[in-house]
């Protein structure tokens, strides 16, 4: 399980030095503030828009551009499930909604006890291996039934 | 003596319990006091027998495959560290007939070497191609490349030579490298899998392309998605630093590069070369106009290459080998090797390179050995979620750019997805459509309205109302979002769409096609 620090405004502002001297910083920094906090906090936003003099609009714009960016903490485990073609033609519809049906919440959601996070994710590159998976980090292949529901049985332990 | 045992560190196979692998490898080693030095590899590309190990044997490697964690004390018991016999035995790995008959420039190493390790790459001959670079200089080096015929390998086919004279020809304080590694399209790994399994070759690549244009600085942008991937480049790069390859004066030459890694954020569309661009500087990924073309105006408005990696790859083996060397395979304009990438719902998935002329029904049925369900193939999508869906019927399509372009088919990536008769194809349009509303930068209506509206039309399609009109109206969106798009996003969704349309138009509830006895 992941582990993340609590907010804190001077440990934000080492992540931003820790980048300053990159050639188009934001990305990396974003990345930087979601790897210590578990998401991107608002109070970021202005704290990066000063140091780059940009706008706090500009700023803001980025973070909800990606996908990968969280606005809020994810529950405790994240299970990304890949929904794209390859995976699709090698069953993995079937598997979606069989992890859906399991955790009791849609793709995009977290589980009423915050344990866990299911989101869509589009492409691992495993593609001749389909369909795959992602917990927390660990990536998975040849999922079936039997492997999905040993992942989410780990997801909420 | 110790024996050296290879078990790939590939993100395919990790995937598939390598790295349980290996511990159990070296555990039940370290119980029978038998020195075993395990080597992580990259993938040889045969990924329906990932995790395959290979043992280092008087008569050469010789592979098992696929092991399982439960399976590596059998393999002890018979003997496999001598080349003992079991039945996930597969010989030597050169001799399968799936490697057999390839042609492996790019792909040459990968899979042998250990991907962290200087002299390996350079034992099988790397940096050969740098080293000719510098003693050819600048002119020459765009002059070999020109020779060889090679053409974007990310999809768009554009002459790379082209792309690299307008970059040198232009006058600037600074110029960019920048490697398009942003491999999002569903069915491509091949990006992934030299990142990982021959990293110094892209090194070495992008490097060169620094030499021809007179840029001192490269950037690999690639996925949030490739964590195993970013960390096999990083590593390279910095043993390439430590081996004098990369920064100051590189291998003693007046020449000097340097290049970083930067990791994308899940946006698809930062795969086109200009979105990718504003992401690097931090920006949205929003797609701009051209002109001004990258190369003029491109990272931080100034001259950049932005070449796709298996572009990038290409270049050593044309520099070390010549031009003429690399332009004598192919067909057509398509000249060289393409690394194929054969996925989705098939027997024996994986990498095969080979010149450009091959068939897709060659590529499917027999080397990919059909389906993994054992059901009649339908189509295959080829070049990822903007390609189109071609249908068993016209599998004698040779892999080449204007073969695939003249049946509104693109080749993108080289990414083949299987489908088996299950597909339901109208619902494959509208994920196409969605995939594309979701992606969308939002700076073109065309694919930021049009793929909403199409994936509405499908859904009234799909619930048979009024089928006729609802299609007519879909067709002509599909030609508007063609048309009218700023970038191959919403510029070629309309091929996925059309295609399941016009090869299946009954599941559509549409006439059946006329020609359909062909």
């Amino acid at each position: 399980m992941p582990h993340y620090e609590p907010w804190s405004e001077d440990r934000a502002r080492a992540v931003i030095a820790e980048f300053a001297h990159l050639e188009g910083p934001l990305m990396p920094m974003l990345h930087a503030m979601q790897e210590t906090f578990g998401h991107v906090p608002d109070a970021v936003v202005p704290m990066l828009a000063e140091h780059l003099n940009v706008s706090r609009a500009e700023v803001h714009g980025v973070v909800t551009f990606y996908h990968d960016f969280r606005h809020e903490p994810a529950g405790q485990h994240v299970l990304k499930l890949c929904r794209a073609e390859a995976c699709q033609a090698a069953g993995g519809d079937a598997l979606a909604a069989h992890a859906e049906q399991r955790l009791g919440c849609k793709l995009g959601e977290t589980t009423a006890d915050g344990r866990v996070t299911v989101e869509p994710i589009y492409c691992l590159g495993l593609c001749a291996t389909a369909p795959s998976a992602m917990l927390d980090g660990r990536i998975v292949a040849r999922l079936n039934e039997n492997r999905l529901d040993k992942l989410i049985t780990e997801a909420q332990s | 003596m110790s024996i050296r045992i290879y078990v790939p560190k590939d993100a395919c196979a990790v995937a598939c319990g390598a790295d349980e692998v290996a511990e159990a490898i070296q555990a039940a080693a370290l119980t029978r006091r038998q020195p075993v030095e395990i080597v992580r590899n990259g993938s040889r590309g045969m990924l329906w027998l990932e995790p395959m190990i290979e043992v280092v044997t008087p008569e050469g490697r010789i592979a098992y495959g696929p092991v399982e964690e439960g399976d590596v004390e059998g393999l002890f018991e018979a003997g496999f560290l001598t080349g003992g016999a079991h039945a996930l035995r597969i010989g030597k790995p050169e001799e399968h007939p799936f490697l057999a008959k390839q042609t492996r420039l790019t792909f040459a190493r990968c899979g042998i070497v250990d991907p962290a390790s200087y002299s390996d790459y350079v034992a099988m001959g790397g940096y050969k191609g740098l080293e000719r670079a510098l003693q050819l200089g600048p002119v020459e080096i765009i002059e070999e490349v020109k020779k060889s015929g090679l053409r974007g390998r990310g999809g768009a086919g554009f002459p790379t030579a082209i792309k690299w004279k307008t970059v040198a020809d232009a006058q600037d304080d600074r110029k960019y490298i920048v490697c398009n590694a942003d491999e999002g399209d569903s069915g491509t790994f091949a990006d992934r899998m030299i990142m990982e399994g021959d990293p110094f070759e892209l090194i070495e690549g992008m490097t060169i392309a620094g030499i021809a244009v007179g840029a001192t600085k490269g950037y690999v942008y690639t996925r949030s998605e490739y964590p195993h991937a970013i960390a096999a480049m990083e590593k390279a790069i910095q043993v390439a630093r430590a081996h004098g390859m990369l920064g100051v004066n590189i291998a003693g030459s007046p020449y000097s590069f340097d290049m970083e890694v930067r990791m994308g954020a899940g946006a698809y569309v930062c795969g086109e070369e200009t979105a990718l661009l504003d992401s690097l500087e931090g920006g949205r990924g929003t797609v701009r106009a051209k002109p001004p073309l990258p190369a003029h105006k491109g990272l931080f408005q100034k001259p950049t290459v932005i070449n796709n990696v298996l572009s990038l790859t290409a270049v050593p083996h044309i520099l070390a080998d010549g031009g003429e060397f690399y332009a004598n395979f192919g067909m057509g304009r398509s000249r060289g090797t393409m690394p194929i990438q054969i996925a989705g719902n098939i027997k024996h998935g994986g990498l095969f390179e080979t010149a450009f002329g091959i068939s897709l029904g060659e590529l499917v049925n027999d080397i990919g050995g059909g389906t993994a369900t054992g059901k009649p193939v339908k189509a295959a999508q080829v070049g990822g979620p903007l390609g189109a869906y071609v249908p068993t019927w016209q599998f004698d399509l040779p892999f080449d750019y204007e073969a695939f372009a003249a049946k509104d088919a693109l080749i993108g990536h080289g990414g083949i997805v299987v489908f088996d008769e299950d597909a339901d194809m109208p619902k494959m349009a509208r994920f196409a459509m969605e995939f594309c509303s979701v992606e969308s930068c939002g700076k073109c209506t065309p694919c930021r309205i049009g793929s909403t509206r199409g994936v509405e039309l499908l859904d009234r399609i799909m619930a048979g109302e009024r089928v006729e009109a609802n299609l007519a109206t879909l067709t002509d969106l599909c030609q508007t979002m063609k048309l009218g798009s700023l970038c191959a996003l919403g510029g070629f969704t309309p091929y996925p769409v059309l295609s399941a349309l016009n090869h299946f138009p009954e599941e559509f509830g549409a006439p059946p096609r006329l020609e359909a006895a062909e």
